[in-house]
């Protein structure tokens, strides 16, 4: 009886992650970001403005489905085939800590904002799909966040377009200009000095 | 007043060639004059914009900071009917027509934003955007000290913004002066949060607002639909 219910446990475990791996990428940036604004609505700790904590929220709810490599080889451009693995290794990581940062900033900056979601409009077996939202505020206009997502074992953002703005395209500017000054490695370390800044 | 704000705003747009140097990028071939207007910028959104913002949002209501951005929002309004008709963008006309007729009548002169309330989307083209909807190119990149980011085209259009905006037809001096003051010092919150992150998510300051700046003009001349990037 009790093997019957620890067998009932595995499967329903492995049903719900097999779920997960399914749910469209329409239905996953709403149920993250529905998650996540609840979170910084309600948690107390959010509310008094405790960074640590929201950074554990961005760490736990936000990334995992952040697909970093990708979006990293894509700000880097030509430059990432000339990163050695650890480099490689090291730009993934402080480009993560750096995009941590901005981001936990940004939430703590909301208030009162609401969230549509526009209809998915693609094909049902495509790879490469962009989600559109909206962030909607009082008495001004809205603006467009999209999200640029791919399929591997489960779907995940590999950019960000804020209003036409995309991070990739934005930080290839900033990475190409800090290579050409001083190379991969001066790269490595303007990004290692942003990420220890007290701001 | 019409004519000094253009006259500057000229100077700003002739002078800065000036202080180019040859080399760069074919987007801002003036980069080393414009960081050094970048330079001066900085302390003046420290020590002007921040300090306003602060003083500003503190005894001024959020109700009547609303109104204020109302009151410039309608004027852009009204400035997109013209653009959306330079584009034949009929349906976009359409809706900034209605939405100017409302808010300036039932509005208080555009002061309430009911048209928004009602679900009328704004248009929100300008004249930089006709510029590139005709196919005249963008032209060097410019940065203006406590004008912040613009291109010799959206530059341009900026300026014809200004020469035409109906406050300038405000017949009394002071009343139009106060009207002036409040629009500007409404701007400075939001350029100081903008400011905010930039802070947080740029390695060179600089090079993140050129990139967004062109990134999200782009967007604009296009309708949200902007040709691919050229990967290198």
């Amino acid at each position: 009886m009790k093997l019957l219910r620890n067998l009932a446990g595995v499967v329903f475990a492995f049903v719900a992650v097999s779920a997960m791996a399914q749910e469209a990428p329409d239905a996953l940036v709403k149920r993250v970001s529905q998650e996540v604004l609840g979170i910084i609505k309600s948690d107390p700790k959010v509310q008094a403005g405790d960074q640590a904590r929201i950074r554990e929220v961005v760490e736990t709810k936000l990334l995992p489905y952040f697909d970093f490599e990708r979006l990293t080889a894509l700000a880097m451009g030509r430059n990432w085939r000339q990163a050695s693995p650890e480099q490689q290794k090291q730009l993934v990581d402080q480009f993560r800590a750096l995009l941590v940062r901005t981001y936990s900033g940004a939430l703590t900056q909301y208030r009162d904002q609401t969230m549509d979601y526009k209809p998915l409009r693609a094909d049902a077996n495509a790879t490469e799909v962009t989600v559109r939202t909206e962030v909607v505020r009082q008495g001004q206009a809205p603006v467009p966040i999209d999200y640029s997502m791919a399929k591997g074992s489960g779907w995940k953002v590999y950019d960000v377009i804020v209003g036409g703005v995309s991070l990739v395209t934005n930080y290839r500017d900033e990475f190409n200009e800090q290579i050409k000054s001083g190379g991969i490695d001066g790269l490595i370390k303007t990004l290692q000095a942003k990420n220890q800044s007290p701001k | 007043m019409r004519k000094t704000l253009a006259l500057v705003a000229l100077a700003a747009v002739c002078v800065l060639p000036g202080c180019a140097t040859t080399g760069g990028r074919a987007d801002d071939p003036f980069e080393a004059g414009n960081r050094v207007m970048f330079q001066i910028n900085e302390p003046l959104v420290e020590y002007v914009a921040k300090p306003v913002a602060e003083v500003y949002t503190t005894i001024v209501p959020s109700f009547m900071r609303t109104a204020v951005t109302n009151y410039v929002n309608n004027i852009d309004d009204l400035f997109s009917i013209v653009n959306d008709a330079l584009q034949g963008k009929w349906d976009k006309m359409g809706n900034d027509m209605g939405r100017v007729m409302i808010n300036t009548g039932f509005g208080f002169g555009g002061l309430i934003d009911i048209a928004s309330e009602a679900g009328i989307p704004r248009g929100m083209e300008d004249f930089g955007q006709t510029f590139g909807y005709w196919g005249i190119p963008q032209g060097p990149y410019l940065f203006i000290p406590l004008w912040g980011p613009t291109t010799v085209r959206d530059g341009t259009g900026s300026i014809l913004r200004l020469l035409w905006s109906p406050t300038n037809e405000i017949p009394n001096v002071a009343a139009r002066n106060v009207v002036y003051g409040l629009v500007t010092v409404n701007e400075t919150p939001g350029v100081v949060d903008a400011w905010k992150l930039v802070d947080q998510a740029a390695l060179d300051r600089y090079t993140f607002v050129r990139r967004a700046y062109l990134q999200r003009r782009e967007y604009l001349v296009h309708d949200g639909k902007p040709p691919p990037e050229k990967d290198e």
